[in-house]
């Protein structure tokens, strides 16, 4: 909780810049909608149909293509920004706020009865004296409905910009969700509503002291917006951190408990050594990647597997070693990556099933499953069935499920502990394949690619020596069992432990293990 | 005053017309009414003078001046204009609905003021209690008669009026058509009002123009309608004021002892 001002003053700053952005584009826009039928319906269109975007898919899609303008405008104008977090959330929560206001304005301009514009031109106004003078102020109950309706919008969707990169209220919701902390998800809702209501009734009461033209009125909700939005912001300006401006090294972290530790052991590890490090956690998996090839953020871990199939569009199977060493040449050779090396475990995706019904089966291979899966459900991550690597292992074994489910990870394990699948697509380093007494059948026909975890340099980073300094202690110091355990702490319901206490723990056992 | 010379309106490329052909003088002081039944032509004829409305043939002339050669928003900045539905701004009050047009001539805001305040006593509400009044707070006689201050504001030589007392009942309307006269004669304006009802057009009137289906049937005083008219048509138009006229007559004398 100790981030809620920087959270909250994130979350307040790239609304209420969207919405100002959203406000300006759109009230002009409605204006000329409202005037030209010809213009109105291609803009109520498009913006209908952006609003039917899933917000997740529109702030990922401008990811890829601010990189990609970010790319060119560096070749042509030398001008460098940075893709990740701010501006493709500024941008998609910009567009999601324009369709109410569009629409109310266009509304509210057109539902004028036309008895007062004629009065209006009658008594001798030109035609922008009749818009501002009689249109927009009768027009206005109804725009500020369509502002209201927009801020809540923005606030709620705002909450989603975490796995882009950019820091919000969502952090509590994305970090509970992947530790099982329902109390930062509630947390992290509760407060997200609590700044939409307050804005939404603050805007409403500037609206009825426009209506009555009570100035008392107008005067507290100018004040209450100042405050809400002044407080917001003041932790930002505080630390002068609200342009993303870095002078610390940055660790990346993916949306699963384990990255979180991970990013926590390195960033601890650096401070001891006396480097300033932060972390930056919940990133999409292509974000991460494209954040350090970008140097954005300076290292963080991710698995060998994840690069080969990916990033490196390989479909073949190969052992361990193989797959490390050429994931390490092709990083360095086509984004300068380094890869320091492999931490000591693989997170690789594992068929598991509950142990009594396994033994029950008498099922301890993957090639021993087959004959069951027709009468089986199998539950995967949301990724996993659009991964290669499931028509490989399916094939390889001749596996025929009767039916899939997709889940998010949490509720994957417990519908395999509960019986609602039969066999999960696990993360073998994942904490709860103990805790629920699960067992990963064995893949006789190295089907499953290996997934060591990697630790990866950006090309920045590389040239800093004391960076890999300080972190080459950590190759191959991690094995399995340690950040099974590590990764149940955080994610277990019953004596849970915080992201920074598990990354001690590991680090100490580490030292302890360290030659 | 005002002269329309051969004036027409058509909205369809000249197939149907709205207005056909008409010839009419306002003289200075005179106070034209324009009668008929609804669509008759009598509200295009009377928007198509400060151009709200832009006449498809003819010539039609203010104070000597083609109306064509003005710039139109100046033109209706100089003309008051009355609304049928009363046409009073929600958004602002009393005196902010009798300041636009001051306001749009760029006057300040002590001349604005005292001209408010004038224009309030002329139409007998009290700046004092209705200055600050939203128009929804006004009863309709009360909302015409900001109407009317509204149009004078900037102290118009021409007024149109456009049905003015025609949402008002019967006896805020003859106050207000009494009021009304009175200030056409004080401010010695010239005034053109549509209306339909036959009653309100003799009793207000210094002369009727007569329209049917975009026609000008006939023009004259009152007295003149009333004893010679043109036509069948206008001769049934007069005759049911003045059977209303006998009947109340008969009324009053059956009364009398």
């Amino acid at each position: 909780m100790a981030d809620l001002p920087e959270y909250l003053g994130q979350h307040v700053l790239i609304s209420a810049l969207a919405l100002a952005i959203g406000m300006a584009l759109s009230l002009p826009l409605a204006v000329l909608g409202a005037r030209s039928r010809m213009l109105r319906w291609p803009v109520l269109t498009v913006a209908s149909a952006i609003q039917t975007i899933p917000s997740l898919a529109l702030l990922a899609l401008f990811y890829p293509v601010l990189l990609a303008v970010a790319y060119v405008t560096e070749r042509a104008l030398g001008l460098s920004f940075s893709a990740l977090g701010f501006l493709p959330t500024l941008i998609a929560l910009t567009l999601y706020s324009m369709l109410p206001i569009l629409r109310n304005t266009v509304t509210g301009i057109l539902n004028v009865d036309p008895a007062m514009t004629e009065a209006a031109r009658g008594l001798g106004m030109r035609p922008r004296q009749v818009l501002f003078r009689v249109e927009l102020p009768l027009a206005l109950p109804v725009i500020i409905a369509g502002i209201r309706t927009a801020t809540v919008w923005v606030i709620g969707i705002a909450t989603l910009s975490t796995p882009v990169g950019q820091a919000s209220l969502g952090n509590y919701i994305f970090t509970g969700l992947h530790m099982e902390n329902w109390i930062s998800v509630l947390f992290g809702c509760a407060v997200a509503a609590a700044l939409a209501i307050v804005l939404d009734q603050l805007i409403g009461l500037m609206q009825s002291a426009a209506a009555n033209r009570s100035s008392m009125r107008a005067l507290a909700a100018a004040i209450g917006l100042v405050l809400v939005i002044g407080g917001g912001l003041s932790p930002l300006v505080a630390c002068g951190r609200a342009g993303g401006a870095r002078r610390e090294v940055v660790v990346g972290a993916k949306t699963f408990a384990e990255q979180y530790v991970l990013a926590a052991v390195v960033r601890d590890r650096l401070a001891d050594a006396g480097i300033e490090a932060t972390t930056r956690e919940g990133l999409g998996s292509t974000v991460v990647f494209r954040a350090l090839a970008g140097n954005e953020i300076d290292c963080y871990v991710d698995y060998s597997g994840t690069i080969w199939v990916n990033h490196m569009g390989r479909e073949d199977i190969a052992d361990a070693q193989t797959v490390l060493s050429e994931v390490t040449a092709w990083l360095k050779h086509e984004h300068g990556i380094v890869c320091l090396g492999a931490l000591g475990f693989e997170n690789a995706y594992a068929l598991a099933m509950r142990r009594e019904r396994a033994e029950a089966l008498g099922v301890r291979t993957i090639a021993g499953l087959a004959a069951h899966t027709p009468t089986m459900q199998i539950g995967g991550s949301y990724e996993f069935f659009g991964r290669p690597e499931w028509p490989t292992i399916r094939d390889a074994y001749g596996l025929r499920f009767a039916g899939r489910r997709q889940y998010q990870a949490t509720f994957m394990y417990k519908a395999v502990q509960s019986g609602d699948v039969d066999v999960i697509a696990a993360f073998s380093s994942d904490g709860r394949i103990t805790a629920y007494d699960l067992v990963v059948l064995k893949d006789p026909s190295n089907a499953i690619p290996p997934y060591d975890a990697v630790l990866l340099l950006s090309p920045k980073a590389a040239k800093m020596p004391r960076l890999a300094e300080t972190l080459r202690p950590l190759i191959g110091a991690v094995p399995v069992d340690l950040m099974r355990e590590a990764n149940h702490m955080v994610s277990r319901d019953e004596n849970k432990r915080t992201v920074d206490e598990a990354a001690r723990w590991l680090l100490r056992q580490i030292h302890g293990t360290a030659p | 005053m005002i002269r329309l010379d051969h004036v027409s309106k058509s909205y369809d490329g000249g197939r149907t017309l709205a207005v056909r052909n008409l010839t009419l003088g306002v003289e200075r002081g005179e106070l034209m009414v324009l009668l008929g039944e609804s669509g008759c032509g009598k509200t295009t004829t009377l928007k198509m003078i400060n151009r709200l409305i832009e006449s498809t043939a003819g010539r039609i002339e203010v104070d000597g001046q083609n109306v064509r050669d003005h710039d139109p928003v100046l033109l209706r900045r100089g003309i008051g204009y009355v609304f049928q539905r009363i046409g009073l701004f929600p958004h602002m009050t009393v005196a902010e609905n009798v300041a636009v047009v001051p306001r749009l001539q760029g006057w300040t805001r002590p001349q604005v003021e005292e001209r408010v305040r004038e224009l309030l006593d002329l139409v007998d509400m009290p700046p004092a209690e209705f200055a600050d009044r939203m128009p929804r707070r006004l009863s309709g006689g009360q909302q015409q008669r900001v109407g009317v201050a509204r149009a004078l504001a900037v102290r118009p030589k021409i007024m149109l009026m456009d049905e003015p007392f025609g949402a008002l009942d019967p006896i805020t309307r003859a106050s207000l058509q009494d009021q009304y006269r009175r200030i056409h004669e004080r401010l010695g304006l010239t005034t053109v009002m549509v209306t339909h009802d036959m009653t309100e057009a003799l009793l207000m009137a210094s002369r009727i123009a007569v329209l049917r289906s975009g026609r000008l049937l006939q023009v004259g005083a009152p007295h003149d309608l009333l004893t010679a008219p043109a036509d069948a048509y206008v001769r049934q138009l007069m005759q049911t004021p003045k059977q209303q006229a006998d009947r109340l007559a008969a009324l009053v004398e059956e009364a009398e002892p």
